[in-house]
C-alpha cells in the first residue's frame, strides 16, 4: 500500500463524437459541481474540425474534469471515470486511465462499423481488454431516445439529448442534485422550449436509470502512485472479486467443494455473479427463492460436507437471521458475507455505511454468539475470506463476514498473493465409527480446544445422527429440556467463540509509533482515508480485522495511547463493542452520511484531538 | 449392503413422543417398513424436517436427520442433494409448516424438480401450538383462534402441487397400511420431486375429520384407490366417467363407460384431486422427468468438480509487474 500523499478528487473524462455535445455536457457537469460547492478544474479537448467524421479516432472530442473537495489547480492526470460514447472514444481514451477507473459505454455506439473505425478487431466489451476497470454498459442511445420522444423531435436532433441522459446517471453516481443543470438549461434554451423540456427529460430520465439500476459510484478519491508499490506482481481487482477467489482459495485449502447460495441484493450481487464463472475452481452457486433459502441450501450444502456460503445485505441478513441460529445451534460451518449500505429498512442500497455491527455481534435471538470478521480492502477480500472459512470449519460455527458496498464495487490494484504459502483448512479428525460407542455420541465428541465437533456427513457408515434447533444434551446430541444442560451448552457455544482468540494474530499497529497519544483504530472499508489521515498528521493507526471475538492483545495495546480515536460510517456501533468487551472509553468520530470519510475530515479531528493533548 | 435389513434397522431408541393415538405412528412404521421394503441403508438416507408435530420426525428414524426450522426444510433438503446427489433425501412436513411459513419454498421445490421425497401430513390443524385453524383447515372450523369460524379458502395440497409444475403428487391415509406401502415404494423410486399427501388423524385437536372417507366399515364406497391403466372402480359396481358437457367427473355404473387411470394425465389428475366423494388415493399423478441435482451437476461446466487452481486465476487478465 503506497505511502504516498494523496489527491482527494475525482477525474471524468467525457469522450465521443464532436457531434455528440461533449463539450456542452462536460461544461454543464462543471456548472453542476461548482453549484454543489466543490472545486473543480476543466479541460477541454477537441478535435480542430468542428464535425469531423464520426467515429473515428481523429474525431473523438473530450472534455475532462476534475471535481475536488480541497484546492484544484489541475485537470487530473488519469481519468477516474471515462464515459465514452463510441469504440473510438474509448480506444483514444484507454491510455489514459489507472487500473480501477469506472468506464460508462453507451452500447448504441459500439455497431460494426464504428468498431471497425476504430481498429477493432473484437468488441472491446466482450473480451478481456477492459478486465481491469469497473465497466458500466448501457444503451444510452435507446434509452435516450426513448425519453424524449414524447417532444417530436427528429432522430438525429433526439439523438443529440444523450449526452444530458449520461449527465443525468452521473449526477446520479456522484450524488449531485438536478434542479441547478435544469435551471441552466432552462435559462440557456428559455427561447427552444421543445429542446429544453426534451433536454431535461434525458436528463431525470439518466438519473431515474441510475437509480432503478442500482448504480453507485465506488470511485477511490485518492491516488497511488505507481513509484512506491512493492515490487510484485499486481491486478485491478474489486472486493467482489477478491472475495470470491477468497472463497474459491478457502474451498482448495479444505479440499472441500463449495455452494454459494444467494438471493439477489444490491450490493451483494456482484459476489453471485463472480462466482457463477468459478466452476472450474470446484465452486457452484445457486440462486434461492429467497434470502432464508439461501441460507437454509448453503447449511443444507454444509450439512452434506460442503462449504456452504451465503451472501447479502442488512435486509437480507435479518431475514437469514433465524437460520443462522440453527447453524449455531447444530454446530456446522458455514460463512455469511454481509455487503453493509445504508440502513434502516430498505434504508440506502447504493450507499456504503458499517452499521450492520450490532447486527452481526449482537443480533439473534437466544444467547447466540458467533465469530464476526471483517475485510479492510479490495484486497483483503481475499485473505478474509479464507479466514471466515478457517474459523467456521475449525469451530464448526457459522461465521459473519463483513464487507461493504464500497468494497463491493471498488477496484483497487492488488499485489498478488503466494497461494502456495497458505495454510491448508482443517476440521476435527473424524472419528472411528468401530470404536464401540453409540453413532449419536461420536457426532458430538468436540474437541476441548476449538469446541469444533467432527464434521460428520449423511452417506458416512455407521455414523448416523439426528441434530436440530432444540437443545441438545452435551453429551449424546439428543433432545434435552434438562436446565442444567442449557446452561452448560450455553457456556459451551460463548467459550467456543471466546476460543477463536486462541488462533486468530495479534492485533499490530499499522502505522506510527507503538505507543503515544493518539492511536486511530478503524475497521472495515474505511482504512484508506484513515491511512492516510494517520499518514499525514504522524500518529498511529491500527485496523481490525477480528471484531468477534477481539484479538487478546487489544486491550493492552489500546492502554499503550492516551486517546483511541474510532471513526466509523454508522452511529459509534464499534464504540459500543469494545465498550462493552473491554471496559475502555475510546472517542468516536461517526458518518452515516452514505459517503466514504474524506481525508481532510479525519485529518481536523486528529489534529483537534492533538491540539487537547498538548494542552 | 451387507445383510436384508428390518423395518427394526431403521428405528432409534429415542423415546416415540407423540400423542398416544396419533396417527404419526402409523406414519413412522410404515416409513421404516418401506425403508427396508426398497433396500433403503441407514447412512444414505437424510430426513429433513421442519417445525412441528411432524417434524419430530427425523428423530425415530435410524438415519442421517435434521429436525430444522420452521417451513424451511424444503430449502435445506435442496442444499443437501446438491452437496450429495447419491442420498435418498426425506422432507416431512406438516400442513402448516409446508403450507403456511414454508409455502414459498415448497412451491420452488417443486417448481425446480428437486429429487427430494415430501411427506406432507395433512391434518387440517396447528397441533404442536394447541389448535389453531392451519391453512387447510375448511371454512368455518371453530378453534381457540377462530371461535367464530376460520374464513380463510383452504389450499388444496395437490392443486398446490400440480400448479407449482410439480410431477408427482399421491396420497394416503396414515393407517392405511397397504396404500402407503404403494405409495412410498412409488415415491422413493421417483425422479425429481415425490409429494405425498398424508390424511393424518390428529386425535386431539381435530380428530375424524377425514372419518368420512377415512372409517374402514365404509371404506369401499368413500375410497377410490388408483392404479396406472386400470379402470376407476369402487365400492359395489362402482366407477368413475368423465362427463364431456361439464368437464367433470360422474360417479356411474361400473359398466358405464369408466374412465381408465393414466398417471400421466394432468387434467384428469386436477379433477380427481377435487373429487369429494370418493377420495382418490394412491398416484394420482406421475410424470417423471430428470431431477434438478441432475441438471445442476451436468449443465455445471465441470459437473462441479475442481479442474483448476485459484492459483491459476490470480493474474487474472491482464497483470504487471512492479520491479
Amino acid at each position: 500500500m503506497s505511502k504516498n500523499k494523496e489527491i482527494e478528487s475525482v477525474v471524468v473524462r467525457f469522450a465521443g463524437d464532436s457531434g455528440d455535445g461533449i463539450q456542452l455536457m462536460g461544461s454543464q457537469f462543471a456548472v453542476s459541481t461548482a453549484l454543489a460547492g466543490r472545486d473543480f478544474a476543466t479541460f477541454p479537448d477537441y478535435p480542430a474540425e468542428i464535425r469531423a467524421p464520426t467515429g473515428t479516432l481523429f474525431g473523438v472530442s473530450a472534455y475532462q474534469i476534475n471535481l475536488g473537495e480541497g484546492p484544484i489547480t489541475t485537470a487530473g492526470d488519469a481519468p477516474d471515470v471515462l464515459v465514452a460514447f463510441n469504440p473510438a472514444a474509448l480506444k483514444v481514451s484507454l491510455p489514459l486511465l489507472h487500473p480501477g477507473s469506472l468506464i460508462i459505454l453507451n452500447n448504441d455506439g459500439f455497431t460494426a462499423r464504428n468498431l471497425a473505425k476504430a481498429g477493432y478487431d473484437t468488441d472491446p466489451r466482450d473480451d478481456d481488454s477492459l478486465a481491469n476497470f469497473q465497466v458500466v454498459s448501457a444503451d444510452i442511445g435507446r434509452l435516450n431516445l426513448e425519453a424524449v420522444k414524447a417532444y417530436g423531435l427528429s432522430k438525429s436532433e433526439g439523438d443529440q439529448c444523450k449526452n444530458f441522459w449520461t449527465l443525468g446517471l452521473l449526477l446520479w453516481m456522484f450524488n449531485r442534485k438536478l434542479e441547478p443543470v435544469e435551471s441552466v438549461l432552462a435559462h440557456k434554451l428559455r427561447n427552444k422550449p421543445v429542446l429544453r423540456d426534451a433536454d431535461i427529460a434525458a436528463l431525470r430520465a439518466g438519473h431515474a436509470y441510475g437509480e432503478t439500476a442500482e448504480l453507485s459510484a465506488s470511485v477511490r478519491r485518492y491516488h497511488l502512485h505507481s513509484p512506491d508499490w512493492p515490487p510484485g506482481t499486481y491486478r485491478s481487482i474489486t472486493g467482489a472479486e477478491a472475495l470470491a477467489l477468497g472463497v474459491a482459495a478457502a474451498g482448495e485449502l479444505a479440499d472441500r467443494k463449495v455452494l454459494y447460495a444467494s438471493y439477489p441484493i444490491t450490493p451483494a450481487s456482484p459476489l453471485l455473479h463472480h462466482l457463477a464463472r468459478l466452476g472450474e475452481l470446484g465452486v457452484a452457486t445457486f440462486q434461492a427463492e429467497d434470502e432464508i433459502a439461501a441460507v437454509c441450501a448453503a447449511i443444507g450444502a454444509a450439512y452434506g460436507g460442503m462449504i456452504g456460503v451465503t451472501g447479502s445485505s442488512g435486509p437480507g441478513i435479518a431475514l437469514k437471521t433465524e437460520a443462522i441460529g440453527l447453524a449455531v445451534s447444530a454446530e456446522l460451518p458455514l460463512v455469511i458475507v454481509n455487503w453493509q449500505r445504508g440502513g434502516p429498512s430498505t434504508g440506502l442500497p447504493t450507499k456504503t455505511e458499517q452499521s450492520d455491527l450490532y447486527q452481526a455481534v449482537y443480533g439473534r435471538n437466544g444467547d447466540t454468539p458467533l465469530p464476526v470478521v471483517a475485510a479492510a480492502t479490495t484486497g483483503d477480500c481475499f485473505d478474509m475470506a479464507i479466514e471466515a472459512t478457517r474459523i467456521a470449519l475449525r469451530h464448526m460455527t457459522p461465521v459473519i463476514l463483513l464487507a461493504d458496498g464500497y468494497l463491493s464495487n471498488a477496484a483497487d490494484p492488488w499485489r498478488l498473493p503466494e497461494f502456495d504459502r497458505y495454510a491448508k483448512i482443517t476440521s476435527r479428525d473424524l472419528p472411528d465409527a468401530d470404536d464401540g460407542r453409540p453413532a449419536q455420541v461420536h457426532a458430538f465428541d468436540r474437541d476441548p480446544a476449538t469446541w469444533g465437533r467432527p464434521w460428520i456427513t449423511p452417506g458416512m457408515p455407521g455414523l448416523m445422527h439426528r441434530i436440530g434447533g432444540l437443545e441438545k444434551d452435551i453429551a449424546t446430541g439428543h433432545i434435552s429440556y434438562d436446565p442444567a444442560n442449557h446452561q452448560a451448552m450455553t457456556e459451551l457455544r460463548a467459550a467456543k467463540v471466546e476460543s477463536v482468540a486462541d488462533y486468530i494474530p495479534p492485533q499490530t499497529i499499522e502505522l506510527g509509533p507503538d505507543s503515544g497519544d493518539i492511536l486511530v483504530l478503524g475497521w472495515g472499508s474505511t482504512y484508506g482515508p484513515i491511512y492516510q489521515a494517520a499518514l499525514r498528521t504522524g500518529v498511529s493507526f491500527t485496523q481490525l480485522r477480528y471484531i468477534n471475538p477481539l484479538p487478546k492483545n487489544l486491550a493492552s495495546l489500546l492502554a499503550r495511547f492516551g486517546t483511541v480515536l474510532v471513526p466509523e460510517m454508522n452511529n459509534g456501533q464499534l464504540v459500543t463493542v469494545l465498550r462493552d468487551r473491554l471496559g475502555v472509553d475510546p472517542v468516536s468520530m461517526t458518518k452515516v452520511s452514505g459517503q466514504p470519510f474524506l481525508i481532510r475530515e479525519l485529518v481536523e479531528r486528529i489534529q483537534a484531538l492533538k491540539s487537547e493533548a498538548a494542552a | 449392503m451387507n445383510a436384508v435389513l428390518t423395518p427394526k434397522d431403521f428405528a432409534t431408541s429415542q423415546e416415540v413422543r407423540w400423542c398416544p393415538g396419533c396417527g404419526d405412528y402409523a406414519i413412522l412404521k410404515a416409513v421404516q417398513k418401506a425403508l427396508a421394503d426398497v433396500g433403503a441403508t441407514p447412512e444414505s438416507t437424510a430426513f429433513i424436517s421442519g417445525i412441528g408435530c411432524a417434524s419430530r420426525f427425523p428423530y425415530y428414524v435410524n438415519s442421517y436427520g435434521f429436525h430444522t426450522i420452521h417451513g424451511r426444510a424444503p430449502a435445506l433438503a435442496t442444499g443437501l442433494k446438491l452437496a450429495n446427489p447419491d442420498l435418498d433425501v426425506w422432507v416431512v412436513t406438516g400442513d402448516g409448516d409446508g403450507l403456511s411459513i414454508g409455502g414459498n419454498h415448497l412451491l420452488h421445490a417443486l417448481r425446480r424438480n428437486v429429487d427430494i421425497n415430501i411427506l406432507l401430513f395433512n391434518n387440517e390443524i396447528y397441533g404442536l401450538t394447541k389448535g389453531q385453524y392451519s391453512p387447510t383447515s375448511r371454512v368455518g372450523t371453530r378453534s381457540p383462534s377462530s371461535p367464530a369460524g376460520s374464513l380463510d379458502t383452504p389450499v388444496s395440497p395437490g392443486q398446490f402441487v400440480l400448479g407449482a409444475g410439480g410431477h408427482f403428487f399421491a396420497r394416503a391415509i396414515d393407517t392405511d397400511k397397504a396404500g402407503m406401502s404403494h405409495v412410498l415404494e412409488a415415491v422413493h423410486a421417483h425422479t425429481g420431486t415425490a409429494f405425498v399427501e398424508i390424511f393424518q388423524n390428529c386425535i386431539v385437536y381435530n380428530e375424524n375429520v377425514f372419518a368420512d372417507f377415512t372409517d374402514r366399515r365404509n371404506a369401499a364406497n368413500t375410497q377410490l384407490h388408483l392404479r396406472h391403466g386400470e379402470p376407476m372402480l369402487f365400492g359395489d359396481g362402482k366407477g368413475i366417467r368423465f362427463n364431456p358437457t361439464t368437464y367433470s367427473l360422474d360417479v356411474v355404473d361400473a359398466d358405464d363407460d369408466v374412465l381408465v387411470h393414466d398417471e400421466t394425465n394432468a387434467v384428469i389428475a386436477r379433477l380427481l384431486i377435487d373429487l369429494k366423494m370418493p377420495v382418490a388415493l394412491g398416484i394420482l399423478f406421475r410424470q417423471p422427468v430428470a431431477g434438478y441435482s441432475a441438471r445442476f451437476y451436468a449443465e455445471h461446466p465441470t459437473r462441479f468438480e475442481r479442474t483448476k487452481s485459484v492459483a491459476d486465476y490470480l493474474a487474472g487478465p491482464n497483470p504487471w509487474v512492479v520491479e
